[in-house]
């Protein structure tokens, strides 16, 4: 039996007179990897940032299952070459709050934990600053899961990432997915990467959304680049 | 040279001072705040002069005055960093010239202005020591209890907000932590020297770090070794022992760059 995890109704966010969404409908099941497409400008963000609470919606709703934990990893973060940080270190910043400087034993399970989760095991004391921009995202992804969440959002995570880099991290990514039942909603505009890892897309595009099994994306989509 | 109290007092303050500050400077270095820093300093010098002005210990009136000044450039600069620069030049300027009046309607002769300007062994009693002694464990108790989330802050400020962090008040408390630090510093330093405390020994463990607990451990060494040093040095050549600090200081720091395009290039 499957269950919401996300249910969007008639969702309408508009900035003063210009409607940026418009009577958006969607389900997203427990367990589902959901790809949402669609170019820059189309609404993409809106969505992601009304889904996390930081804009309102003009009218209609976004309801979240009750247990629902969000990690969400977002397009950028500054983090400066010359900072003393390794990539443990680094995701390890996740573990916040008013609690003692070290990490408990517990805590350091969960960052060993999450660190292998997006195979950076290797490299993990190697420094942030000077990682490739594929272990960066993978770095970003981990820090996200060190909440252990179980509806994970990725923001454009391969915008700018070679296309090798991009097969791995939706390699680790649809591995989340599928070993450790994450919900996943992948946003990109980037989609000739997406055609086999996700089960679903929401395609965003001018005038109306299009929802559908990843096999059945018109191979229109599919052949542009970016769409 | 431990046999005189002055340099005894002298020692235990600079060793409270060199490491309250390289570990504020760490949080410095990494939130870009050197600047800010420097205008604290300043305002300092308008406080330490109120302070003589009306009769008060010159820490008091540091303390006065740069922990509402780090609150008003705070609010006043929000979150536009152009903006930040031209707020805290208009309020540095105007605070040397406070600095300045009080020091001449207070009819105080110019080596207090010095003193306060370029830091002063001499002056220490043991009981600014006592009170240096409990300033600097509040200001680590405080450290220590916001640490996690000032790091996340510090490092990683978007990922601290998806985590929760209240950044607006991480923001306050850090600049309250820096006020107190500038005005416990300006002891020894004076106030005109402060930032060679606050930034030179964290930036220079930045290159040699790969950790930031390792960088604040590092920059605590880096700014012992030059208020040591530098305060022997001083008592042996009777120069200023600011002079030596800022010496080491500075040495140091250009050993981190060159230690760091050398691991660069290879």
């Amino acid at each position: 039996m499957s269950e919401q995890v996300v249910q969007v109704n008639n969702l309408n966010v508009s900035f003063g007179r210009q409607q940026v969404l418009s009577d958006l409908n969607l389900n997203v099941q427990r367990g589902e990897f959901l790809a949402i497409l669609g170019h820059n400008g189309v609404g993409k963000t809106t969505f992601v940032r009304t889904l996390l609470k930081q804009l309102k919606p003009t009218s209609g709703e976004i309801i979240l299952a009750p247990d629902t934990k969000i990690g969400y990893v977002p397009q950028f973060r500054n983090i400066d070459i010359e900072y003393p940080l390794s990539i443990r270190d680094f995701i390890a910043l996740s573990f916040t709050g008013i609690r003692l400087p070290f990490l408990n034993r517990q805590e350091k399970q969960i960052l060993n934990r999450v660190i292998e989760m997006v195979d950076l095991s290797d490299i993990a004391n190697h420094s942030m600053g000077k990682a490739s921009g594929g272990e960066k995202q993978r770095a970003y992804l981990a820090s996200a899961l060190v909440k252990q969440p179980n509806l994970l959002i990725l923001d454009e995570s391969t915008a700018s990432l070679d296309p090798d880099a991009k097969q791995e991290l939706l390699r680790v990514v649809k591995r989340l997915n599928v070993q450790e039942q994450l919900t996943v909603m992948f946003i990109t505009h980037d989609v000739s990467v997406m055609a086999k890892y996700p089960d679903h897309y929401l395609w965003m595009k001018q005038g109306g959304y299009e929802l559908g099994l990843i096999e059945d994306l018109p191979s229109e989509v599919l052949n542009q680049d970016n769409v | 040279m431990f046999n005189l109290e002055f340099m005894r007092n002298a020692y235990f303050a600079g060793t409270m001072i060199a490491i309250v500050s390289a570990v504020i400077g760490t949080f410095v270095v990494a939130r870009n705040m050197s600047f800010m820093t420097h205008t604290l300093s300043e305002i300092g010098f308008a406080g330490a002069s109120f302070g003589i002005f009306i009769g008060w210990p010159p820490l008091n009136g540091m303390l006065l005055f740069t922990a509402i000044s780090s609150i008003l450039v705070g609010q006043l600069s929000g979150r536009i960093e152009s903006r930040r620069e031209s707020v805290i030049s208009a309020i540095s300027g105007l605070f040397i010239g406070l600095g300045i009046l009080f020091l001449s309607i207070s009819q105080k002769n110019a080596s207090y202005a010095t003193n306060i300007l370029f830091g002063s062994v001499i002056g220490i009693s043991a009981q600014d020591v006592q009170l240096m002694a409990i300033l600097s464990a509040l200001l680590l108790v405080v450290v220590l209890i916001v640490y996690r989330d000032l790091k996340a802050d510090s490092f990683d400020s978007i990922g601290a907000k998806i985590n929760g962090v209240n950044s607006q008040a991480i923001s306050i408390v850090f600049l309250l932590l820096l006020a107190l630090s500038v005005s416990v510093a300006a002891q020894i330093v004076g106030s005109l020297l402060i930032f060679i405390l606050l930034t030179l020994p964290a930036s220079s463990a930045k290159y040699f770090a790969h950790t930031v607990f390792s960088m604040i451990m590092l920059g605590v060494g880096f700014a012992l070794a030059g208020v040591w040093l530098g305060l022997y040095l001083g008592y042996v050549t009777n120069w200023p022992v600011t002079f030596f600090i800022a010496f080491i200081e500075a040495l140091i720091y250009g050993i981190a760059l060159l230690y760091n395009s050398i691991q660069n290039h290879s």
